[in-house]
């Protein structure tokens, strides 16, 4: 039995197509996928992630384990009220999970971590807890909404309790605030601006939903979410991140924190050893310069080697076919995509087609 | 609920023919196909003289979501294909029975029109696949 967010009524009732997604049954689309990708690129969007896990750590040694957990450094949080992006990592330093981290109080953090991961990263944050001081919770009984898109702020600030709309209009990006049952954070997955919030009070969460499409939101499925993160070239974990794969050949080099070097996180002896020898491969962006659709899986060939496509799709913003792709280090300028036993032509570009709306400069008239 | 014409022939993998005067027979997905698809994005269709057997994958239809093969539903040499599907593949969608029409074949045998599903047959089809 697929497991249901709280607005599973809400979205049967906005005429949403519902579908599994790692074990939840969530709205895939509201209609049309297209007609809300732009919503999100050109005015502002809402979906409903509740799906997600949130997980809070409290207790005076809470940012000692944070710091052995995370491949990125929670003690950059220098105050209550900022995040960081983070991968989480096993000793050989392949990523378990990528989350954000966000410092509520003085010893106060939270984690949120993918949905279709959630019983792993539990089990290995527990495994790596023994005997310490501090509490771990997760938030199960949630509602997790992310607005999204130029006017998403504004628009979904006069749907949130006043003195609330006040700090989270004020937020700079990553930041966040927390205020009773409520949690807001200047962050999300599209790579437009917004905000993620939090409520831990079902019918106030309800409610907001309700008011935020009342204030024209779109309501948005998971397929426009896909294709949002696809154009602003962030990755999705269990495509273009796995276990098998370190952060440093899956673009994600700037998240893990080198310096203290005395910070002995892990993962840090695979991924220094792997930074002596040069990582094998990257994490690129291709884009298809013949018709066709590439999608995960499908091999791609290189002057350096062969690679494969991670997420590919249709980006609604360009009109033309997007990928990220895992290619030997090095590969550059033109690549063959093998399509349903075609070779197609394709170019590799760093893996970020849009951004702020527009497709970034470098794309412009490669076709 | 979708919509299923009464004056075309139909198979079990939802597309649908329709015997045009000249004796060629015009081929396209069901409105039930664009609805499961979601809204097409790409569509990639034969080259005109094509030969295809009955059952041969002969067009590739790409939703958002996914690709999907579609197969002929007769055997045959194809005269035409809707080149407006290139720049508009989205008619599928929205017309799927008229503008967004995939191809015309010649049948390199009339009576196989006969073996395909009457429209009461392929609304069974519909009904026994939502069960």
């Amino acid at each position: 039995m697929a497991r249901k967010t709280a607005l599973f009524a809400e979205h049967v009732a906005a005429g949403a197509r519902m579908v599994d997604f790692g074990g939840w049954e969530m709205p895939l689309h509201y209609g049309s996928q297209i007609e809300e990708h732009h919503a999100v690129r050109r005015a502002a969007g809402v979906f409903d992630v509740s799906h997600m896990t949130v997980v809070d750590v409290a207790g005076p040694q809470a940012l000692t384990w944070l710091q052995t957990l995370l491949a990125n450094d929670a003690g950059r949080l220098e105050s209550p009220g900022r995040g960081l992006y983070s991968c989480m990592l096993n000793p050989q330093g392949g990523v378990i999970d990528d989350l954000i981290v966000y410092r509520l109080s003085a010893d106060g953090y939270r984690l949120i971590v993918n949905a279709a991961t959630r019983d792993k990263d539990l089990a290995w944050m527990q495994a790596q807890a023994p005997a310490r001081d501090f509490r771990l919770t997760e938030r199960g009984e949630k509602i997790m909404l992310a607005v999204q898109g130029p006017a998403a702020r504004q628009t979904a600030a006069a749907c949130l309790p006043p003195a609330l709309a006040q700090a989270a209009l004020a937020l700079p990006r990553f930041g966040c605030v927390a205020d009773g049952p409520w949690f807001v954070a200047r962050t999300g997955y599209t790579g437009e601006d917004g905000w993620e919030i939090v409520c831990v009070e079902l019918a106030a969460g309800k409610a907001l939903w309700r008011e935020l499409l009342a204030a024209g939101l779109k309501p948005c499925g998971l397929g426009a979410r896909d294709t949002l993160r696809l154009e602003a070239g962030l990755a999705l974990y269990g495509q273009d991140l796995d276990e098998e794969h370190s952060p440093l050949s899956s673009g994600l080099g700037w998240t893990v924190a080198w310096e203290p070097a005395s910070r002995r996180f892990i993962g840090r002896d695979a991924l220094l050893a792997e930074r002596e020898r040069g990582p094998a491969e990257q994490l690129a962006g291709l884009l298809l310069l013949e018709r066709g659709i590439m999608r995960h899986g499908q091999p791609v060939r290189t002057p350096a080697g062969g690679g494969v496509v991670t997420s590919g799709g249709f980006s609604p913003t360009l009109q033309q076919s997007i990928a990220l792709a895992r290619l030997p280090a090095g590969a550059s300028g033109d690549c063959e995509v093998e399509i349903r036993g075609r070779r197609r032509r394709g170019r590799i570009v760093e893996p970020v087609f849009v951004r702020h709306g527009q497709p970034v400069a470098a794309l412009r008239g490669q076709d | 609920m979708s919509e299923v014409p009464e004056n075309l022939k139909y198979t079990s993998d939802h597309e649908w023919c329709r015997l045009e005067d000249d004796g060629s027979v015009t081929v396209g997905i069901t409105d039930h196909a664009q609805q499961a698809l979601g809204e097409l994005v790409y569509v990639e269709l034969p080259e005109v003289g094509a030969e295809f057997a009955a059952g041969d994958a002969c067009a590739v239809v790409e939703s958002v979501k996914a690709a999907s093969d579609v197969y002929a539903p007769l055997g045959g040499e194809v005269v035409e294909v809707n080149e407006q599907l290139e720049g508009e593949p989205e008619l599928v969608n929205s017309s799927p029975y008229d503008e967004g029409w995939l191809l015309r074949l010649t049948p390199a045998d009339p009576a196989a029109m006969d073996e395909l599903l009457d429209p009461e047959n392929y609304e069974q089809v519909l009904a026994e696949a939502s069960d």
